[in-house]
């Protein structure tokens, strides 16, 4: 039943996704298998949306596929499992900039694909940044913007995180509307991601995840 | 009985009109030199000739802004949005100071009072949840809900007022206590659709409607008159309104991003009806701006039909059929809609050229202009690309570099004004002066 589960989430038949896991869940499964199963059909979207074949209406429906799973199958469970984590990452728009439909594709994609994402929200100031990073302790920083002030604030930002002295510890990666490599250069970061899977590539590759 | 006009007659006229400008009060415009009447006709000549896919004496250049006239002047967003005046003295400023050949008018930054008068919620601007030296940005949501559909295609005018407007202007809850104008029908029953008209809330809706209008009319003041003076300098505003593809218009301030995503699986029929319901109003909405304003041309901003937010399937079976009516609807009115491809439109290309040749003109970001001429350019008339990245933080000669290679490639044989791709709030001045002289110097047709 698992692997129909897995399929169905895949590709996107999400009333028979969830009936399927209410089954389940009357059935006996282990919560914990539902959920993996559920995360497995969330690698498939993933590589899917990496080739092409998928979109962003796909990663929207399998983040509420995702999170109706989720509410479905957590008062079976004491508490939620710890999955096993490859790394840490602060990611947030940057100060001036209230965008966010892209910061959180490239969240949840991340979340999904086994990062513990600290998600700062919109209108971040660099200060919030680095507080962040002296808390949560992350391996990998993302700035995300969409209008051209944020070029500016993504340079002030990296330099706020210099300035603490923390520059050495994250890797930074930015993205979002016109960034391209040319800002990449002017902000100082470490990488630009075109789209929310090449997010998700450069910070596994920073932490060694495969 | 009258003649019909032809779609081309009704676009002849309108450029006619714009090549005998009249003042305010209906007399012939009073130039004030007879090089900036010259330079005024050649340019909307140059333009109307860009669009035609014939060859003009050079490439026509312009610079379509968001807030960069402002931050030019060293006046910060909420400066431009409080004070009418100053805001067209800046932009008064950026026309004269970089000689576009065409402008777009200074409405850009809208009347900050008004949206306060009637407690705009759809946006943050400066002041009002962003910064004063930030541009105005959208605040996504659901301001229409899934199982509203139904309401929406029955009476969009009647959702609009009852349901939308209120959850977009806090000023306008009122209207939510207003009955359907189409109950309006006999002396029997006639007064029952009055009566809410008399109660406190709506009453206060109506005053604040009073007072936002007499701001709109104040801001609009000064806006006219800054156009009105650029034209006596030779300067036209090309820009004759805005409307909206259908998709988008769902889908960015209705249903949301998320949401008409969503709806694209989740119901997808009942989108698909919206978006036909909406689409003779998104004709109309062009083609009245276009008659108010004696301005053949509609921008259409495109924003989720990009590269990378659908397939192409997906595309052709939600976003590119209303898009594609509202087009051939404006462009039977006479009208020259101007859609602007934000972000990347490689995959689009081949679809989006199905289109009557040399009556649109299509503002190209991200996508490569040389195969955007060899598909869409053969039917549109292309105008972009220059990055705004490249504005911003790129050199001067990198810019004259890269225009050169626009003019060599999209500029080919007519058919494309030279520009920027997307739209920004900063870049640096010397850059966006090198882009419009290397046009005027390198961009002459021989």
């Amino acid at each position: 039943m698992s692997k129909e589960l897995v399929k169905a989430i895949a590709d996107m038949r999400e009333e028979e996704a969830l009936k399927l896991v209410r089954e389940m869940v009357e059935g006996g499964s282990e919560p914990m298998a539902i959920l993996d199963a559920a995360r497995e059909a969330m690698t498939i979207v993933g590589q899917r949306y990496d080739e092409g074949t998928y979109f962003l209406p796909e990663l929207m429906l399998a983040g509420e596929m995702m999170n109706q799973i989720t509410d479905i199958v957590k008062p079976e469970m004491a508490k939620l499992p710890e999955i096993e984590r490859h790394g840490k990452v602060v990611i947030g728009t940057v100060e001036g900039d209230i965008h966010d439909v892209g910061k959180n594709i490239v969240s949840f994609m991340l979340d999904v694909n086994g990062f513990d994402v600290l998600d700062l929200g919109v209108a971040v100031s660099p200060r919030k940044f680095v507080e962040a990073i002296r808390d949560f302790q992350p391996q990998v920083v993302g700035l995300s913007g969409f209008l051209t002030l944020a070029f500016d604030v993504m340079k002030e930002t990296v330099e706020a995180i210099k300035t603490a002295g923390l520059r050495d510890e994250v890797k930074i990666m930015i993205g979002g509307g016109q960034v391209s490599e040319e800002i990449r250069k002017y902000a100082g970061a470490d990488a630009y991601g075109k789209d929310a899977m090449a997010g998700v590539s450069l910070a596994q590759k920073w932490v060694g995840a495969k | 009985m009258e003649k019909q006009l032809s779609p081309d007659e009704k676009q002849e006229a309108l450029w006619q009109g714009l090549l005998s400008p009249k003042d305010p009060q209906g007399n012939d415009l009073q130039f004030q030199s007879p090089e900036a009447e010259a330079n005024y006709k050649a340019s909307i000549t140059r333009i109307k000739d860009a669009i035609q896919l014939k060859e003009p004496d050079r490439v026509p250049v312009t610079v379509f802004p968001n807030m960069f006239p402002f931050t030019y002047s060293g006046m910060t967003v909420q400066e431009a949005m409080y004070d009418y005046d100053k805001c067209a003295t800046a932009f008064k400023k950026f026309v004269l100071d970089f000689e576009p050949d065409i402008h777009w008018g200074a409405a850009g930054p809208g009347p900050g009072k008004f949206f306060e008068i009637l407690d705009y919620k759809l946006y943050s601007w400066p002041g009002h949840g962003v910064a004063p030296e930030y541009s105005y940005q959208c605040n996504e949501g659901e301001y229409m809900t899934a199982d509203e559909y139904d309401l929406l295609i029955t009476d969009p005018s009647f959702f609009f007022r009852n349901f939308y407007l209120p959850r977009v202007f806090g000023a306008l809850d009122g209207f939510k206590m207003l009955p359907p104008l189409t109950s309006i029908l006999e002396m029997y029953g006639v007064a029952f659709s009055f009566i809410p008209y008399g109660l406190p809330p709506v009453q206060g809706t109506f005053k604040a409607l009073f007072e936002a209008g007499a701001e709109a009319l104040k801001w609009a003041g000064a806006m006219g008159g800054v156009d009105g003076e650029l034209a006596t300098l030779g300067f036209p505003n090309i820009l004759g309104g805005f409307t909206k593809a259908p998709f988008d218009t769902i889908g960015d301030t209705l249903r949301g991003t998320k949401g008409i995503m969503l709806d694209m699986y989740r119901r997808p029929d009942k989108l698909l009806q919206a978006m036909e319901a909406i689409t003779p109003i998104m004709i109309s909405m062009g083609v009245g701006a276009a008659q108010q304003t004696g301005n053949p041309l509609i921008f259409i901003p495109l924003h989720k039909g990009a590269d990378g937010f659908l397939s192409d399937e997906q595309f052709e079976k939600f976003y590119w059929p209303t898009l594609r009516k509202v087009i051939v609807g404006l462009t039977d009115a006479g009208c020259v809609p101007l859609p602007a491809a934000e972000g990347g439109y490689s995959s689009r290309l081949k679809i989006v050229k199905d289109l009557p040749r040399g009556k649109t003109v299509w503002m190209i970001d991200q996508t490569d202009m040389a195969k955007a001429k060899e598909t869409l350019g053969q039917n549109a008339c292309l105008l972009g690309n220059v990055p705004s990245v490249m504005l911003s933080v790129g050199t001067p000669q990198e810019v004259r570099d890269y225009a050169k290679k626009l003019i060599d490639t999209a500029g080919k044989d007519g058919g494309f004004i030279m520009g920027n791709g997307s739209f920004f709030d900063h870049a640096k001045p010397e850059n966006v002066k090198a882009m419009v002289d290397f046009t005027k110097e390198y961009g002459v047709y021989k």
